[in-house]
């Protein structure tokens, strides 16, 4: 895309966030470890916005990673945090490959509004399920580490948000990396013409369903970590508007920089904290008109504030996240 | 679009995160009792419960700090301790209220947190304050799980449970002979409706053995339009049709189904529909049974602490107080009792939490809705007693007048510690205490 970082500084500055957790105080802690997760999942919708489609179900995922984890937590006792991770991202990335061959073959809208469908289908299965706790859902234990569990909260805590922070990173170089590549490119040709990229000899199709599927693991552990840290789960993971705020940060990040994927998600989550705290009657106004801000002032997402080349192939990123702005909640 | 509007932009989010961490910092000049209250303040359940439960709360803490409640709740705040409230909104998820109740302890460190509607909400965040060691008080949610799935040390509930209204409706349409040979019913479909469906026609099975469940419906939360349930109900035409809606949907069903004459061809009975009656008025039909979750509102008894909830909320709210401003009425006075039963006996320190928390368990209080007793889930759920009654409009005082009052024990409508509710019910009610 443009001259940037080494993987290799990349690492050290994943490294550097994971250790600064030490001197958080411990608040900052689980709301960064949710702020993590949500970075996650909106990483894979940037990821799949770059082939021109949108999810608005994302949900779907999340809910399916985090039920995957809670019901074998549960059931088998699995409480190794790493382990869940991997449990969730394959619960997703399962049901994504279900999914995203049988719609990739939709494009725009049609495409936003059978993913937020299947999430909704999903949602109202989990409500009528008596047997999962229906719309209360049910709780899990907490995680433990290598066979170690931590009894003091802060400790807890920390050992969430490190593992957020290390996955969500190396999420993010991947998707770096991704980005590059040749597949990354072809990827970006696809939301551009996607007749062309076929006379090319590629298949649109399998680059769309590669997309989601990538997409769709990413959000299954994303809810691993949001289980892990909240120790509870209800069909709320499905809902719409889950799957809306998730493409929320994404709009707020825009698709410039990855690091803006988690700063726009942090950012979120303390005005959300803090307008509840000091505006209890009117948090949501608050969160409207910052996110309003943005759309205004950064139209190209918090990550135009650091990345400033915008000659390169930049218009028509800028035309069509103008659209996905117009259909976001 | 360019250079300087970044800067400005980059400026402005890096002072709202750092004025975030300033304002964060703990500044109390005088020791005050902190306390995080959670309630709906936007979404479907804040006109019915969440905002009359804040009015509830500031009316409560404005009298015990101004040392201005009757006996014996006369000293000021919790035993001398300005109360200094912290109230957030509900709204918003589970997710969210697992990252504010941290949020609450840890960062604005408040003593105790009390609060919470929803039942979803009081099942995420109870394992969370067990695990940081922080006393929660739940005040109104209804699922019996909480305390029946889990054990809790730091977590409470000052209330009954859902079972109650159930098991007290059957009971009351026995004591007056209410008909009941056919049943229908209509609940949201989630968990508050599902779990009350399965109370409700589980004891009536139990006092009518004989009763028929016919029609059974389950539209989805916050539907609104109920046109063909009613015409299902009408044709079936049960002798009773049972309901647990609340809110905006309760007063859709209300007002769509007088004018097609189901309360003329069924006795109607709702679980929780006294919140409905001030905005209803003269269209909430004559004669329906309806329970309010306790003895609260107009169904509640009259004593001095009674009075002083009921005039002083609707002399201040210009509406008399309904369920949710008595469940968290009788969730502070509660606390303010185990506060001072701690400071008793630490000398009249600010009581730690486990000091808290001992004084809490197996508690017993006054409150305006009636004696409030910690008895069950080894003294961290309440029982207490409910009202059930008809209704009747008052032309005179334009309001819906509660009639046919009759009250029952909270052992006689609660089932006894160590059972599961539904198995209690199932079981016959065993061991329930009724005179």
């Amino acid at each position: 895309m443009r001259k940037s970082l080494h993987p290799v500084v990349m690492i050290a500055l994943v490294a550097a966030v994971t250790l600064a957790g030490r001197a958080l105080p411990t608040w900052t802690l689980s709301l960064a470890t949710i702020a993590a997760s949500n970075a996650l999942i909106a990483l894979g919708i940037v990821v799949l916005a770059r082939t021109g489609n949108v999810s608005f179900g994302q949900g779907l995922f999340f809910a399916a990673g985090g039920y995957g984890v809670a019901l074998i937590a549960n059931a088998w006792g699995l409480t190794d945090a790493v382990a869940q991770v991997i449990v969730g991202a394959l619960c997703g990335g399962l049901l994504g490959l279900v999914v995203g061959p049988l719609i990739a073959r939709y494009s725009g809208i049609f495409f936003g509004m059978l993913t937020l469908a299947l999430s909704m289908v999903f949602y109202g299965a989990l409500v009528k399920s008596t047997a999962l706790g229906g719309s209360d859902g049910f709780n899990v234990g907490r995680p433990s580490l290598f066979g170690m569990s931590f009894t003091d909260p802060r400790e807890a805590d920390y050992m969430l948000y490190a593992i957020s922070v290390i996955v969500t990173g190396f999420a993010g170089i991947a998707a770096t990396i991704l980005f590059r590549s040749e597949f990354g490119l072809a990827s970006l040709a696809v939301r551009e013409n996607n007749l062309r990229v076929e006379y090319l000899g590629l298949s649109a199709n399998r680059i769309i369903s590669i997309n989601f599927l990538i997409a769709a693991i990413f959000a299954g552990a994303s809810g691993a970590f949001a289980l892990m840290a909240q120790r509870h789960i209800d069909p709320q993971f499905a809902y719409w508007t889950t799957s809306g705020e998730f493409v929320f940060v994404a709009v707020l990040a825009g698709n410039q920089s990855v690091a803006a994927v988690f700063v726009a998600s942090m950012a979120l989550e303390l005005v959300r904290s803090f307008s509840n705290l000091y505006l209890p009657n009117t948090w949501q106004l608050v969160l409207g008109v910052f996110l309003l801000g943005v759309i205004l002032f950064l139209p190209r997402g918090i990550g135009s504030l650091w990345i400033r080349d915008r000659r390169k192939r930049r218009i028509s990123t800028t035309a069509h996240l103008t659209v996905e702005r117009g259909a976001a909640p | 679009m360019d250079r300087s509007w970044r800067t400005i932009c980059a400026v402005l989010l890096a002072s709202i995160a750092t004025s975030s961490f300033t304002l964060a910092a703990p500044a109390s000049a005088q020791e005050t009792f902190k306390l995080g209250i959670v309630t709906f303040l936007s979404g479907p359940a804040a006109d019915s419960f969440g905002v009359p439960a804040r009015n509830g709360a500031q009316f409560v803490i404005d009298q015990l700090n101004k040392g201005a409640a009757p006996s014996p709740y006369e000293k000021v705040g919790f035993g001398g301790l300005k109360i200094e409230p912290v109230i957030i909104d509900e709204n918003g998820g589970a997710t969210k209220q697992v990252q504010e109740l941290r949020n609450l302890y840890q960062r604005d460190s408040v003593d105790v947190v009390l609060g919470y509607i929803s039942s979803g909400d009081c099942l995420a965040v109870a394992p969370i304050a067990e695990e940081l060691k922080k006393m929660l008080v739940l005040m109104d949610c209804g699922t019996p799980r909480i305390f029946e799935e889990a054990k809790y040390n730091y977590v409470f509930r000052t209330a009954a449970h859902a079972t109650m209204d159930n098991v007290g409706l059957v009971r009351y349409m026995k004591a007056k002979n209410v008909k009941m040979e056919t049943l229908s019913a209509i609940n949201q479909d989630y968990a508050w409706g599902q779990d009350s469906r399965a109370d409700f026609v589980a004891a009536a099975q139990q006092l009518y053995p004989n009763v028929k469940v016919q029609t059974d419906l389950l539209p989805k939360f916050g539907a609104g339009q109920y046109g063909t349930e009613i015409s299902a109900l009408v044709g079936a035409g049960s002798d009773v049709v049972y309901s647990s809606l609340w809110g905006g949907d309760l007063q859709a069903f209300v007002l769509q189904s007088a004018p097609r004459g189901l309360p003329k061809r069924s006795q109607l009975v709702f679980s929780a529909a006294d919140h409905v009656l001030p905005p209803l008025g003269d269209k909430m039909p004559d004669g329906t049974i309806i329970g309010a979750r306790g003895a609260y509102g107009l169904m509640s008894q009259k004593s001095p602490l009674n009075d002083w909830l009921f005039k002083g909320y609707e002399a201040a709210n210009g509406v008399y107080p309904v369920q949710a401003a008595y469940r968290i009425a009788q969730s502070i006075l509660g606390l303010k009792a185990a506060a001072e039963k701690a400071m008793s006996k630490n000398g009249g320190r600010k009581p730690s939490t486990d000091e808290m928390v001992a004084a809490m368990t197996g508690l017993e209080w006054p409150s305006p809705g009636g004696l409030i007793q910690m008895k069950l889930a080894d003294g961290h759920q309440a029982i207490q007693p409910i009202a059930i009654s008809r209704t009747k409009y008052n032309p005179d005082l334009k309001r819906v007048d509660l009639v046919d009052i009759q009250y029952f024990a909270a052992e006689c409508v609660n089932p006894p510690p160590g059972v599961k509710s539904i198995d209690w019910i199932k079981g016959g009610m065993q061991g329930a205490k009724c005179n």
